[in-house]
């Protein structure tokens, strides 16, 4: 098997905010992130498909299809977007990267038809990112 | 809040990076000097040497519905801080760190202790620590989740 990694980078703003909490209990929880007027970031998104390498053409994939899939998934949709207003997906959740992450991944998985999404990464700063893969996959500890 | 549904069918993960700064000497007291020049080379100058260390820390759990989180961030770099960061920054890991009296704090051996210290985690699962000690050396280290390495 072998593993291929795309990476593209999007840009948004999101709040966290959960109408169920209290205005004081939302800035104890959430703290900076619960600034009522959003606050943004530069998110890296690193995507792996797995796959055997096609005899023919030598590719797990044939990475234009990969880059249209990921312009039409996830740029398009949520790229200069205000996250928690724009989203639908992301309706009713708080746009953690954990949930954003989660959501690309609902979001590629059914489109991907060669090979198989191994992992999605989502970078939120250089120094905090949410990984997805399949659970019960090989590899995973679930 | 909706809840945070199809959580069964994928594994989240989460990631942070944390620094510190500090010295090691390579030297296994029950070698030669010329045994322990041999095996460690420069890194067992008598005096120590520095690195600035990025630890990457990865827990994995479930994504609570209210928070949209694994684990809230502040009670994990709060966590890190204490067990990790406070005791190891700026300090000389065989003089300052008492594990390492005896134990060579090769980066590896650092990668288990650091899993060591931070299994206890209460509110989520600790899935492996991943050390950076140049930006050409990095180690892992997954208890007995080795499985995890597949990824």
């Amino acid at each position: 098997m072998v593993l291929l990694t795309r990476k593209i980078e999007f840009a948004a703003s999101h709040l966290y905010n959960n109408p169920a909490l209290s205005p004081e209990e939302n800035r104890r929880v959430f703290g900076k992130c619960n600034n009522p007027h959003g606050h943004g970031h530069n998110y890296p998104l690193e995507v792996t498909v797995a796959g055997e390498p096609d005899p023919v053409t030598g590719m797990v994939l044939d990475l234009k299809d990969l880059k249209d899939i990921l312009e039409r998934e996830v740029m398009q949709r949520m790229d200069h977007r205000f996250l928690n207003y724009e989203v639908p997906e992301l309706a009713g959740q708080i746009p953690t990267c954990e949930n954003i992450a989660r959501v690309i991944w609902q979001l590629l998985d059914p489109k991907i038809k060669q090979g198989k999404l191994h992992r999605v990464r989502l970078y939120e700063t250089p120094d905090l990112f949410a990984d997805c893969y399949r659970n019960g996959a090989e590899g995973t500890n679930a | 809040m909706a809840p945070a549904s199809q959580n069964g069918a994928i594994k989240v993960e989460l990631g942070r990076r944390y620094r510190f700064a500090a010295s090691h000497r390579l030297h296994n007291s029950g070698l030669s000097e010329e045994e322990n020049c041999r095996i460690y080379g420069k890194c067992n100058n008598p005096y120590g040497h520095g690195h600035n260390y990025v630890v990457e820390v990865i827990v994995s759990g479930q994504v609570d519905p209210a928070t949209g989180m694994i684990a809230n961030l502040a009670e994990l770099d709060g966590f890190v801080e204490r067990e990790v960061l406070e005791p190891f920054d700026h300090k000389s890991l065989n003089e300052d760190v008492a594990q390492f009296r005896e134990l060579v704090p090769t980066t590896e051996n650092l990668c288990i202790e650091i899993f060591r210290r931070l299994k206890t985690f209460s509110k989520a699962k600790l899935e492996r620590v991943r050390i950076q000690e140049t930006s050409n050396n990095s180690f892992e280290y997954a208890g007995d989740n080795a499985e995890g390495f597949e990824r």
